[in-house]
């Protein structure tokens, strides 16, 4: 990427871990890195574990009437009774991942690797990592450890911020 | 006639400028290439990433089903 005077650049900050919200960071980081965009991702909270290497993320309605599926021309919402029992995680992520294949809809493992393939530059927030005791071992190599005022510093440069 | 064809039918969002992107890369520059794209929001999607990367679009058309997109390599 070109170190020019005139490169925009992006900022995030990542909070969300689950499978449907992996979707706006990377989707987003690696559109804005196509288009000449340098990009920062900062990870935090449930967001590091989007760094882990193997993500088996995950995707439930529980507390969420906003999530309908679409069922034979239907839209289906679950009850949040329903989806509080045991195994509906399961059943609900294996559909969302059906039905984003379906929809030739990447993979976030894929849109990671994108990332990662243009330079997008990660930090993992240390506090967290303290604080769920993950190690930098039970992350993708690249992401730099980093706080507060590492992102600060990148936000202050960046052209756009966004916090997911 | 393009110098290279991307089929991206099919694929989703952000899926086919990420993969023209990468094709583009690999082109010399001048070079053209065509997209082949199923997904609607590509229209919108290709416009804005000519005009943000420079690159220009040469040719765009659709029968309904397939959006055809050719862009030269100038950005």
């Amino acid at each position: 990427m070109s170190a020019e005077a005139n490169t925009k650049s992006m900022s995030m900050i990542v909070t969300k871990g689950t499978l449907d919200w992996a979707y706006p960071p990377f989707i987003l980081a690696t559109t804005a890195a196509a288009m000449g965009v340098e990009v920062n991702m900062f990870f935090t909270f449930y967001g590091l574990g989007l760094l882990k290497k193997d993500l088996d993320l995950k995707v439930n309605t529980l507390g969420n009437p906003a999530m309908e599926m679409p069922m034979g021309g239907h839209h289906v919402a679950m009850p949040n009774l329903l989806a509080a029992m045991p195994g509906m995680t399961g059943i609900t992520t294996s559909m969302m991942k059906d039905l984003m294949k379906k929809k030739g809809v990447a993979s976030v493992e894929e849109l990671r690797e994108l990332a990662i393939e243009a330079e997008v530059n990660m930090v993992a927030c240390q506090m967290t990592m303290d604080l769920f005791e993950y190690s930098l071992d039970d992350m993708i190599e690249g992401p730099q450890l980093g706080g507060a005022a590492t992102f600060i510093e990148m936000a202050t440069k960046s052209d756009i911020n966004l916090y997911i | 006639m393009a110098d290279q064809v991307l089929d991206a039918k099919g694929l989703n969002c952000p899926l086919p400028i990420l993969k023209a992107k990468k094709a583009l890369n690999a082109m010399p520059t001048g070079s053209t290439l065509e997209i082949q794209a199923t997904d609607p929001g590509s229209v919108k999607d290709f416009e804005a990433f000519c005009r943000a990367t420079g690159n220009e679009m040469v040719e765009q058309n659709n029968d309904g089903k397939v959006f055809n997109f050719v862009i030269r390599h100038t950005g």
